[in-house]
């Protein structure tokens, strides 16, 4: 029993961090008291499904904010001009996306997709990736596509991030299970943590 | 309506509308841990299929349908729990057609939403939604609907 006396300590420590860098919010917590013997899986299913989704939204975030470029170069390359024609046309392109691309960019498409990853996250408990989603949509609402892809990338970051964490987080839980254990229940996050 | 030797356990039947997979897994449980009967559609437009509230033939809305529909779907439905931004017909869209249906607008309709905007939640008790849950769903949320359902009942 020591070994589980161990396991649990260090699991309580680790998501206590957790909760401490934000990782995790009490949403997680809600989603472990809806687990119970009938549904011994629910929280494994629930973060699988979450990251599924999300790898699907990050592909459509990433393919919206791109298809600006390649529909141009299409285009380009289809009129199979000379090298010179070519480097000409590349420096107005150039130009061109530099002014215009809040116009070439479905800023709307791309904010659906922000909403819908902001939704998933936070009600998984994932704040960080959840608070990232909201400067997010801001940049995608003043139509600032520097802004959007930057963002895009914290967004993707923090997603990788709390997906190490949770899995690490769901193995601890395995462990402490299989040495005849439970898992130890933060009743309540502690309020110097709670947004 | 209902048919004789319906039995002492029958539970409260709920269809649940969400467009987002990880929010669809998450009402089931809650609703299930409350001993509901639960029915988890992804659009407004299968819950109005669910509903009996589209017609068969051309696939548009007939909010005034009769016997026709009604025969073809028996299922009863105590309670509809509909997020509110979803692509095509909103969750406010599905209020309003369950609440202008002859059939079903004594059916207690609830909104869910991430957004808290004033103005949405009153539009939305306006046009006759019992309550308004800010998302994520809590099981506290969850157990107001109970009293909407008991009403429905009497």
């Amino acid at each position: 029993m020591e070994v589980v006396g161990q396991l649990q300590k260090q699991y309580v420590d680790f998501i206590t961090s957790l909760f401490r860098e934000a990782y995790l919010d009490d949403q997680y917590v809600q989603l472990q008291k809806l687990q119970d013997d009938s549904n011994p899986e629910f929280v494994v299913e629930v973060v699988s499904i979450f990251f599924e989704d999300s790898e699907k939204l990050l592909n459509d975030l990433a393919s919206s904010l791109l298809v600006s470029i390649s529909l141009f170069w299409v285009f380009i390359l289809c009129l199979r001009p000379s090298l010179l024609l070519m480097v000409v046309l590349f420096f107005l392109l150039f130009l061109f996306q530099l002014y215009s691309q809040q116009q070439v960019v479905d800023f709307k498409k791309v904010d659906g997709y922000v909403h819908q990853f902001k939704g998933s996250s936070s009600s998984v408990g994932a704040q960080r990736v959840k608070n990232a989603c909201v400067t997010l949509r801001n940049f995608c609402e003043e139509k600032n596509l520097d802004g959007c892809s930057r963002y895009l990338n914290l967004v993707k970051q923090e997603f990788y991030l709390v997906k190490n964490k949770l899995e690490t987080l769901l193995r601890m839980e395995q462990q402490i299970l299989q040495a005849g254990g439970t898992v130890p229940l933060l009743e309540q996050v502690p309020l110097l943590w709670k947004q | 309506m209902a048919k004789g030797g319906v039995s002492l356990e029958t539970k409260f039947h709920v269809l649940a509308v969400d467009d987002s997979i990880v929010d669809r897994k998450l009402i089931e449980r809650l609703l299930k841990t409350s001993s509901y009967q639960v029915t988890v559609v992804e659009s407004g437009v299968k819950a109005l299929e669910f509903l009996g509230l589209l017609d068969d033939k051309n696939g548009s809305i007939d909010s005034t349908s009769h016997s026709a529909t009604q025969n073809h779907h028996q299922v009863q439905v105590n309670l509809v729990i509909t997020d509110y931004s979803m692509p095509g017909i909103t969750g406010y869209d599905l209020l309003r057609k369950i609440k202008e249906s002859t059939s079903l607008k004594n059916i207690p309709v609830v909104i869910m939403s991430s957004e808290d905007l004033p103005s949405r939640i009153n539009s939305c008790l306006e046009k006759g939604a019992e309550e308004f849950f800010l998302k994520p769903v809590q099981q506290s949320d969850v157990n107001k609907l109970r009293p909407h359902l008991l009403r429905g009942k009497a």
